[in-house]
């Protein structure tokens, strides 16, 4: 819509003049609307953009009733009024009811709704106000409604979304530390003599103002997209608020300025013009969303599950080592590189004792053997009909396989003689710390233990070898 | 133009008898749809609420009802290319259905992957499904096939003209919210109170939580093009919030919100077919609205008015017993001294002897023997006299006999409470008076009987007290700080 309306000049209808302003309003109602939504996500308040949004209808329909005119100063002031009382009245219910935040929320603005709706009925009586009208500013609109600021010509919606970025970010300046306080702890904030509840009223009736502000003049659906969307990205990529809100802000700005440039162009691809920016931008804003939570360097989704897949697989290998080196162990032979009478097992046969997937063991084995650590035997004895490829520990390996065991044993010995504990329940647990332990710290069990040769089973307990790799 | 203005207006539309004998017989066959389908929306929605509600998501119903935005869109725009009608209800309501569950999915999958709370995953899945359907809107208005007029109207919903078939789909819906809630009462039971417990008796939180949102999906889809987009939010969540004030219990908050939500749809639509010019929508809601605060304040479990009455009635009681017991030890520490002159002196201790009923406690040693106000005071003194407990001696006041009996009671209750803290919990004498106080109001008889035979005083009237031996008299300094 924007361009082509104005004969634009390149092939998307791109035209700097228009556009630019578009993606400029858009970043400054996405950043002021996501600086103060860091705050309605901590406080578990995500959905009050989308309560405002609704309940400021009878406002609007109020101002209107008492001025008679659709100047936009006494429905603006109206709107905020409600939406601060949207804010108030869904606190009180929740205090004084005893009833949940959200189910507040939904009881304040859906009747305020209806009751703007009703009012607006009565009132069409007279003039010409379609809610939809009254609610949906169009962002693309906005470069139409000028007004001149130092020359050049300025959209007002640009001015007046520039004003409350500027508010909400003085505002978070001011009170950073009493918003930071009484968001994560409101009894710590009392006692440090911070008013809790002003601050969230504080919070609230600036909340209204952008939300008011924002839908008045870009639509509802990118404000209440705003509010949420990038603060909870920002969420999942850190653990400090001041961190959080900046990457809120870098978030919201892309999805702004590329919501844009996707409304322009995506729909051409398909032989259609621009499709709606504000949606397209919470599109956009979602898109971050799933990357955050993909990976978000702490808590993304796969950067987790890689995560886990790794540690996974170095226990494996730990695993297919210190296995090998019992079955060497229990062959009859003491020396292992002698004359072997057991046959090496081969991958098929370590599976089972393993408890693990084809895959997984597959990936292991061949990084072990890159590592130089097993090698492959080939063992034709007859009993088998064909030649079976078993695995055996090469020097390398073996050496590493002796640390294993000699820490899984020093564990065993030392949960058993120092811990106290019951000698069939201790397997599991070396089980598990063999594999966090490093020469210092079997040094040290070896001498909390006196030094032992057997372990609590009985079996000996290898000597440490000097080169573990 | 003013408000007033507005409303007298309104009133000067008073609908004629023959209107309203329209409505209430039922007389219409549209009118008699639309207050039966809207009646089962409300039932099936009040219901549905419930859980949702106790599951702490009363939002759900918002977040998904929107999400069904680009699934509309979708089918709108697959069925059009693929050459059929695109505003076919079947199709519309498939991709509704679809796009709801991929929702609903999101939601869950944002709660249990990420360390995000219900709120955000609500408002993420809200936000984001409702702009890609507005952007999908976009391209469909510029699609020379599809005019998205009918479109817009499945979302903002057209009660008035509601058809048969929706009347039916509803029913349907009502139906099968009934029969699974019925079939999982068990089971969403304890979703909805302890999800841990649920989780180790072996049933999956996840799916039943599927369930549940999928009910809200049903719901929403067939209200959202019944009766719009507010409507069904809030059919979702005030009966069943209204519902919680009444009862304790499950199943009854339930059928509470059930009855609530269809009489609320009954009403509100019944309304709207008398006020023609009121839109059903909104007067449904505010109907609702209504009710809610009539439960708010009138609801008999967690009113308001129950809640004040109980708290004031508390406070009395308690305010009583600080006064009887107060003149008591008063009384007790002028004691038996107070005809020959020897005020204040410390009674010898194990000698307890209950104060005379003439003995006057003075109002200024009661008002410093506690932080309250004169005011509070003088009150609760009119209190106890009018139930015989105490009466006015010039300058102080007098226990009756009653008043005797019970303030003999009560102290020994506190004491009993302050010798077992010390003897049994430990606790420093100089901290069991605030301990005691706390609690003295709430012991019951079987309590004291045990405290009783915890301490092997069985025969003692009032216990010394404990504070007696230092000399002074510990409520004095003690309660200053309360």
């Amino acid at each position: 819509m924007p361009g082509n309306d104005f004969g634009g000049a390149n092939d998307f209808g791109w035209v700097w003049a228009l556009d630019g302003w578009i993606i400029a309003t858009g970043v400054l109602c996405a950043a002021a609307a996501a600086l103060l939504g860091n705050f309605l996500v901590l406080r578990r308040l995500s959905l009050l953009g989308d309560a405002i949004s609704h309940a400021v209808l009878p406002g609007l329909a109020a101002a209107f009733f008492l001025t008679g005119s659709r100047n936009s100063l006494p429905m603006f002031v109206g709107a905020v009024v409600v939406g601060v009382l949207t804010a108030f009245l869904t606190e009180w219910i929740r205090g004084a009811g005893k009833v949940d935040e959200g189910a507040a929320m939904g009881v304040v603005f859906t009747s305020l709704f209806a009751l703007g709706l009703v009012l607006i009925v009565r009132a069409a009586d007279h003039v010409d106000l379609d809610p939809g009208c009254v609610l949906y500013g169009a962002i693309e609109m906005t470069p139409l409604d000028t007004t001149p600021l130092a020359g050049i010509e300025v959209p007002r919606a640009t001015i007046m979304l520039a004003i409350v970025a500027a508010i909400d970010a003085a505002f978070l300046l001011l009170f950073y530390k009493e918003l930071k306080v009484s968001s994560f702890d409101p009894d710590l904030s009392t006692s440090l003599g911070i008013d809790a509840r002003l601050m969230h009223y504080l919070l609230m009736t600036l909340v209204a103002v952008t939300a008011v502000a924002s839908f008045e003049s870009v639509g509802n659906i990118l404000v209440v997209a705003m509010f949420v969307v990038p603060p909870a990205a920002a969420y999942l990529l850190t653990d400090r608020l001041g961190v959080m809100i900046a990457w809120s802000l870098v978030i919201a700005a892309i999805a702004a300025a590329g919501g844009h440039l996707a409304a322009v162009t995506v729909p051409t691809w398909f032989g259609l013009r621009s499709t709606t920016t504000a949606g397209m931008m919470a599109t956009a804003a979602g898109c971050l969303f799933l990357l955050a939570a993909a990976f978000g360097p702490r808590h993304g989704v796969v950067v987790r599950f890689v995560r886990h897949r790794v540690l996974a697989w170095q226990i494996l290998e730990d695993d297919v080592l210190a296995l090998l080196y019992r079955i060497e162990e229990s062959g009859p032979d003491d020396d292992p590189r002698g004359d072997r009478r057991v046959p090496t097992p081969t991958a098929t046969e370590l599976r089972p004792l393993l408890l693990t997937d084809p895959l997984s063991l597959r990936l292991v084995l061949a990084r072990l053997r890159r590592l130089g650590q097993i090698d492959r035997t080939e063992e034709n004895r007859g009993t088998y009909p064909a030649a079976r490829h078993g695995l055996a520990l090469t020097p390398t390996g073996r050496s590493r396989a002796r640390n294993l065991v000699r820490s899984h044993r020093l564990w065993e010995e030392y949960l058993t003689s120092r811990a106290g504990l019951d000698a069939a329940r201790i397997h599991d647990k070396a089980e598990r710390f063999e594999h966090f332990t490093d020469p210092r710290l079997r040094e040290r069990l070896d001498k909390e233990t006196d030094a032992p040769q057997i372990d609590p089973h009985g079996k000996p307990i290898p000597t440490e070898n000097p080169d573990p790799r | 133009m003013s408000l007033l203005g507005a409303i007298t207006e309104s009133a000067a539309q008073w609908p004629t008898w023959d209107q309203w004998r329209r409505v209430i017989g039922l007389a219409d066959h549209n009118t008699r749809v639309v207050i039966l389908g809207t009646c089962l929306l409300g039932a099936a929605a009040g219901l549905i609420g419930s859980f949702t509600l106790l599951r702490r998501r009363a939002l759900m119903g918002d977040a998904l009802s929107h999400a069904t935005l680009p699934g509309i869109c979708i089918a709108f725009l697959l069925v059009t290319a693929a050459g059929g009608d695109g505003k076919s209800l079947s199709w519309l309501l498939a991709g509704a259905t679809v796009s709801g569950m991929i929702g609903v999915g999101s939601i869950l999958a944002i709660r249990n992957l990420t360390r995000l709370k219900e709120d955000a995953a609500l408002g993420i899945v809200l936000s984001v499904f409702f702009g890609v359907g507005v952007a999908f809107l976009g391209v469909i208005q510029q699609m020379k096939t599809g005019h998205a007029a009918g479109l817009e109207a499945f979302i903002y919903g057209k009660t008035a003209s509601m058809t048969t078939d929706d009347a039916g789909l509803i029913a349907i819906a009502a139906a099968v919210s009934l029969v699974v809630s019925g079939l999982l009462s068990k089971e969403l039971k304890l979703l909805c109170f302890d999800e841990a417990f649920a989780g180790s008796r072996g049933y999956s939180v996840v799916l039943l939580d599927g369930v549940l949102m999928g009910l809200v999906v049903i719901v929403a889809i067939v209200g959202l093009q019944a009766v719009g987009l507010i409507l069904v939010i809030a059919l979702l969540v005030i009966p069943a919030a209204s519902a919680r004030f009444w009862t304790d219990r499950m199943w009854p908050m339930a059928l509470i919100a059930t009855l609530l939500g269809g009489w609320c749809g009954m009403v509100g639509a019944g309304g709207s077919a008398v006020f023609s010019r009121l839109p059903s929508g909104a007067l449904i809601v505010l109907v609702c609205a209504a009710f809610f605060f009539l439960s708010l304040v009138f609801g008999v479990k967690r009113g308001l008015l129950v809640r004040t009455v109980r708290r004031v009635r508390l406070k009395r009681s308690v305010d009583r017993q600080h006064l009887l017991r107060a003149i008591y030890e008063i009384v007790e520490a002028t004691g038996d001294a107070a005809g020959n002159g020897r005020t204040g002196t410390p009674r010898a201790p194990r000698a307890p002897r209950a104060p005379r009923a003439t003995t006057a406690a003075p109002f200024e040693r009661l008002l410093g023997r506690r932080s309250w106000s004169s005011g509070r005071l003088r009150r609760a003194i009119a209190r106890a006299e009018r139930a015989m407990l105490v009466s006015e001696a010039g300058d102080g006041v007098r226990l009756t006999a009653n008043g005797v009996c019970e303030a003999q009671r009560l102290t020994r209750q506190h004491r009993l409470w302050e010798l077992y803290l010390i003897t049994h919990a430990d606790v420093a004498t100089t901290l069991v008076d605030r301990e005691a106080d706390a609690i003295e109001h709430v012991l019951e008889p079987s309590v004291i009987a045990e405290l009783e035979s915890l301490l092997q005083r069985q025969a003692i009237d009032v216990p010394d007290n404990p504070h007696a031996e230092s000399g002074q008299a510990p409520d004095g300094g003690q309660h200053a700080g309360k």
